[in-house]
């Protein structure tokens, strides 16, 4: 008997996360907590240079240091089979020839890995690394996008777009056209990138590592490595914050792996935070110039939006920087031109809303500065210019509140209480500005395969081989396969994190809800109908030759819906002589969604104070409201909208990763000096989640929700601080330096 | 990061004959900067002499004022009723500063004793002559956006991080130290140095000294006070410009005034001009902005902290408003 504490959970439900108690009590397992047994220590040693070669290398000292087991360069690291073979970019996620660890005496990049001490402690493995001594032959180098603009190329994957006249907006009665610049960012996860890697025999690999996908860890170290895909398992349940950094292969697993190899036991290793500003991943700053035409009335004639970004010399780094403004207006005439400009840098990545949250911002920024000018409300001129189809495609929404959210934001933020002048509101001494913005972001949805197992005690198990990165993706599966099969959140049990795992997408680009979702929901109505089948079809049961209508599954059983006849499902396993019972499937979205464009949307509301004489800004209240479908888990997704407010605050006002261009590297590369907001930066946060089935992109009527609402969010800060000040800001971060000078 | 012997002895003199036995041995208290410096490899000991059970951490009023302990918790301190009551200026600074996680193992003693911020002491692969006499000044023609406007060399134009110091600075602190020669009074404001031409001398302490305590004199800046920090987020950041600001006043006229400035130089800078000029004018904002002319005085920036010569004045007035009930 179900007792009555054990209730049916349906989606939506604001269930609390199935892994907190873990993540809280410390027990959750990170990459870097794997004490196996012989578990050894490696350090990187990384350049400090960002063009070159290397000349000479000493490590003898570090060689004989206490402790130290291997010291691994260039000269002496295993062959990595992968590394020799021609490149193939189709189908790679990013274009070009990957970076090699420890493969030749180029320097790519500063702060590259070029070295890996390995020593039984971390203490004695840092003291050795600090022992490599290097000669360089320096080459001159350049990391300055604003000075290397006319090197700028169009990438082999163009993002260009046109529709309609090109420039129409310069001969619209109401034009602006201004330049817009945001600084590199990096992601900054609390969990610096580890790895612990062991090899179990000489062709078998095992990683325990940080990753948002532990299929694409597997495929890429099966391809470095020339290895079997039953030979190489990632394992990743636990990810301390990742934010598209976790995306691919970084050296610290490739590092772990060969020292393992070196020192025949396993390797752990750690980056430090200095060494995660230009290694891992960050978001490439960006020059973008925007012009917009409109009606005297305010309708949008023309949008011609440039931009460029930065990549290394070895890999073309791409995003998304011009999809909202493709797709966010019904505007006639359009002309988008995406352009990259290579540098002596590591390789950028995908980093929380790629390219659209650095495209947006200056879209949406420009929208404010057009409002204006036509002296029209910055809301208004958006609702009228509102999209009734994409028009990138002219191919229907899969489902589209955006109005709602424009609504439904507009009056619990109080908008019509604002004095449209600028410098109009004052609280004291703080100046007071409220700043609106829309976003729009893709949703999309990738194949998932999933297994759900009836067990003998009559609970359900599911499992995918999708990361947890933080969204609380592990808990909304636990929370649709209990709802789809009738069982409490006790008797449901999702495993994730382990690329044994059936297949599953990276958790990256919000999809993992409809794609991963999908495959659970999918399994779970497959796992159901295969007990109706063998209910209704076997001798003596109490369901022998029930309509498959007639069947309701509730209460971790199977009742017929009129009747009292009921069967749990251990009962039902124990009839029918199985220890338990197993189906797997995949799911994709199918030709459906080709015929239209699935987008997720929001609108975001900012009050801010700008304080009128030392220029601080503060954030002191945010409304956003968010259409990103079905809510398959009410907590869950508001803190994902929470998290991407605090990200906009800090890319708004605090975040710029700064490079002195006359040695090619970062210099404020830790938490004390690269700032992202504290808990006193960030205000009340009301969150509106419109709620409504999206009929098209996956059957629980979902859409993603990770990035959607950090579109356009920065904008709204800087429109908002416009509205306090009557100083337009077009170059994050919008510090006091800016506003006082 | 180095490894490095590990003592903690419980007696003054055997600390002190630690340090002195070994050229490359450090006192440890809270560690919240050293523990940093040492994994970044910017400063290397071989020997750490771990004072923290030394007492040193009592705060008690003495005839003249207070003597805060070198060991006392920035915690401690802020959090005490005599200084929140009697030097609530200094309360105020150590508030402002760092996160409560860090001002509960930050020690009065280490906070005097805390390395500047600039990228450039901070990364052992780039030029400083404070962290490497000789080596150049990186941020000099590099990112100097936190950079001095006051007191710099061409050796180094860095700035003091503390907040703390600037309060007692302003509240004429007097440092109580003791080594090979035995105790001295150093007053606050000759503590730390101006980098001239050898910014890796942070302070005026001499070789194998220990602070002992801080002395701060009864005054009458017990009301009127505000340590104003311009910082770029709320909390946990240092100050891009920070003012401390105590007024004594008369009614409308200002009696005796302290007027101390941080984020703007090598050490914490006291504002002394700007003081005697405040004495026996009118409360109003046109006297603040006077002394704030008066404050800026042979300020210069370089490239990238112009801001400051903006900001700073416009913190002075701020500050002393709001000191004076005006804001």
């Amino acid at each position: 008997m179900e007792k009555a504490s054990l209730q049916q959970i349906q989606i939506g439900d604001p269930l609390n996360r199935v892994e907190g108690q873990l993540k809280v009590t410390g027990k959750a397992k990170y990459a870097a907590e794997y004490n196996l047994s012989g578990v050894t220590f490696g350090v990187m040693v990384t350049s400090t240079i960002a063009k070159g070669r290397i000349k000479s290398m000493d490590t003898k000292l570090a060689k004989k240091a206490p402790g130290v087991l291997a010291v691994i360069t260039h000269k002496n690291a295993p062959e990595v089979p992968g590394y020799k073979a021609a490149v193939n970019n189709e189908g790679a996620r990013v274009y070009g020839q990957e970076f090699r660890l420890f493969y030749d005496d180029q320097i790519h990049h500063n702060y590259q890995p070029i070295a890996l001490v390995v020593a039984d402690t971390l203490a004695r493995a840092n003291e050795a690394a600090s022992m490599v001594k290097v000669q360089y032959e320096q080459e001159t180098h350049h990391t300055d996008i604003s000075r290397n603009l006319d090197q700028a190329i169009q990438p082999a994957r163009p993002e260009d777009y046109s529709r309609g006249e090109e420039d129409a907006y310069l001969t619209a009665p109401v034009k602006v056209v201004h330049e817009y610049h945001t600084p590199i960012q990096v992601h900054n996860p609390m969990e610096t990138h580890a790895t612990t890697a062991v090899w179990e025999a000489d062709n078998k690999i095992t990683v325990y590592n940080k990753t948002q996908a532990t299929k694409i860890s597997q495929q890429e170290i099966m391809k470095a490595f020339d290895l079997k895909e039953e030979n190489v398992q990632a394992h990743s349940p636990f990810v301390g914050g990742a934010f598209g950094s976790s995306s691919r292969l970084w050296p610290q697993e490739m590092a772990a792996i060969l020292g393992a190899k070196v020192v025949g036991r396993p390797v752990q290793v750690v980056l430090k935070r200095d060494q995660v500003f230009n290694m891992v991943g960050y978001r490439p700053p960006s020059r973008q110039k925007v012009g917009i035409g409109a009606s005297a009335e305010g309708k949008l004639i023309g949008i011609t939006h440039e931009g460029y970004g930065i990549t290394s010399r070895y890999e073309q780094f791409t995003e998304r920087m011009m999809d909202p403004t493709k797709s966010m207006y019904h505007c006639p005439n359009l002309n988008a031109k995406y352009r990259l400009v290579p540098l002596d840098m590591s390789t950028p990545c995908w980093t929380r809303g790629p390219g659209e949250t650095s495209g947006s911002f200056a879209l949406e920024s420009a929208m404010d500065e057009l409002a204006y000018a036509l002296n029209m409300d910055p809301l208004s001129l958006r609702m009228k210019n509102y999209a009734d189809k994409d028009p990138e495609n002219e191919l229907p929404w899969s489902s589209n509140y955006l109005k709602e959210c424009y609504k439904q934001g507009a009056e619990r933020f109080g908008w019509q209480k604002r004095n449209p002048t600028p410098r109009s509101m004052r609280s004291g001494e703080w100046q007071v500005g409220m700043g609106m913005a829309s976003g729009i972001y893709k949703a999309v949805r990738d194949r998932a395969v999933a297994r759900a197992k009836l067990l003998s005690d009559g609970s359900v198990l599911v499992q995918s081989a999708v990361a947890d990165v933080g969204p609380g993706s592990a808990t909304i599966f636990t929370q649709i396969a209990a709802d789809v099969m009738g069982t409490s959140i006790e008797k449901t049990r999702f495993e994730w994190g382990d690329s044994s795992l059936p297949h599953a997408p990276g958790q990256f680009g919000s999809h993992t809800t409809a794609s991963v979702g999908s495959a659970v929901y999918d399994v779970c109505t497959a796992l159901k109908q295969k007990i109706q089948e063998l209910a209704v079809n076997q001798k003596g049961s109490s369901l022998q030759g029930a309509q498959a209508t007639n069947v309701v599954f509730e209460n971790a059983s199977i009742r017929l819906k009129n009747g009292t006849t009921s069967l749990t499902y251990s009962d039902f396993l124990q009839q029918q002589q199985l220890p338990s019972l197993e189906v797997i499937k995949e799911s994709d979205g199918g030709p459906l969604l080709e015929k239209y464009s699935g987008k997720s949307f929001c609108a975001n509301f900012v009050e801010v104070r700008v304080h009128s004489v030392t220029g601080e800004v503060r954030v002191q209240r945010v409304v956003s409201a968010v259409d990103a479908g079905k809510i398959m888990n009410h907590k869950t997704a508001q803190s994902q909208v929470y998290g991407a407010v605090v990200w906009g605050i800090g890319i708004a006002l605090m975040e710029e990763g700064l490079i002195d261009h006359r040695y090619g590297r970062h210099v404020n590369n830790d938490l004390a000096e690269y700032h992202v907001p504290v808990h006193a930066d960030v205000p009340d946060i009301e969150v509106i989640l419109i709620d409504k089935e999206d009929p098209v992109i996956d059957p629980m009527g979902a859409k993603g929700i990770g990035e959607i609402p950090l579109v356009g969010f920065t904008a709204a800060i800087a429109n908002a601080v416009y509205h306090a000040t009557g100083q337009r800001i077009r170059n994050l971060p919008i510090t006091p330096a800016k506003l006082i000078s | 990061m180095k490894n490095f012997q590990y003592v903690r002895p419980t007696q003054q003199q055997a600390a002190l004959e630690t340090l002195a036995q070994d050229d490359k041995a450090m006192f440890i208290a809270g560690g919240t900067n050293l523990i940093d410096l040492m994994k970044r490899n910017v400063v290397l000991p071989e020997k750490l002499v771990d004072i923290n059970r030394l007492p040193l951490r009592k705060i008690e009023p003495t005839s003249k004022g207070v003597r805060i302990g070198a060991l006392a918790s920035n915690s401690e301190v802020a959090e005490h009723p005599l200084i929140r009551e009697k030097f609530p200026l200094l309360s105020q600074a150590l508030i402002s500063g760092a996160s409560a996680q860090l001002r509960n193992m930050a020690t009065v003693g280490g906070n005097m004793m805390q390395r500047t911020r600039c990228y450039y002491f901070y990364d052992a692969a780039l030029p400083c002559n404070k962290r490497q006499p000789g080596s150049g000044c990186g941020a000099l023609q590099g990112i100097n956006s936190k950079h001095a406007i006051f007191g710099f060399s061409d050796k180094c134009i860095a700035v003091h991080p503390s907040d703390m110091c600037v309060a007692l600075v302003a509240l004429e602190a007097t440092v109580l130290v003791t080594g090979p020669k035995g105790e001295r009074q150093v007053p606050f404001k000759d503590f730390h140095r101006l980098p001239g031409e050898h910014p890796e001398r942070d302070t005026n302490l001499e070789k194998n000294e220990l602070i002992l305590a801080v002395d701060i004199p009864a005054s009458s800046f017990t009301q009127n006070v505000h340590y104003l920090k311009v910082r770029e987020r709320a909390s946990y950041a240092f100050a891009l410009v920070s003012v401390a600001a105590a007024l004594d006043l008369d009614k409308g006229t200002i009696r005796n005034a302290r007027l101390a400035m941080g984020g703007v130089a090598h050490k914490p800078w006291r504002l002394m001009e700007a003081e005697k000029a405040l004495v026996g004018k009118p409360v109003s904002e046109e006297t603040f902005q006077q002394t704030a002319a008066l404050a800026m005085q042979g300020a210069k920036a370089f490239e990238h902290n112009a801001y400051k010569l903006k900001l700073a004045p416009n913190a002075i007035t701020q500050a002393l408003k709001t000191a004076a009930g005006l804001s």
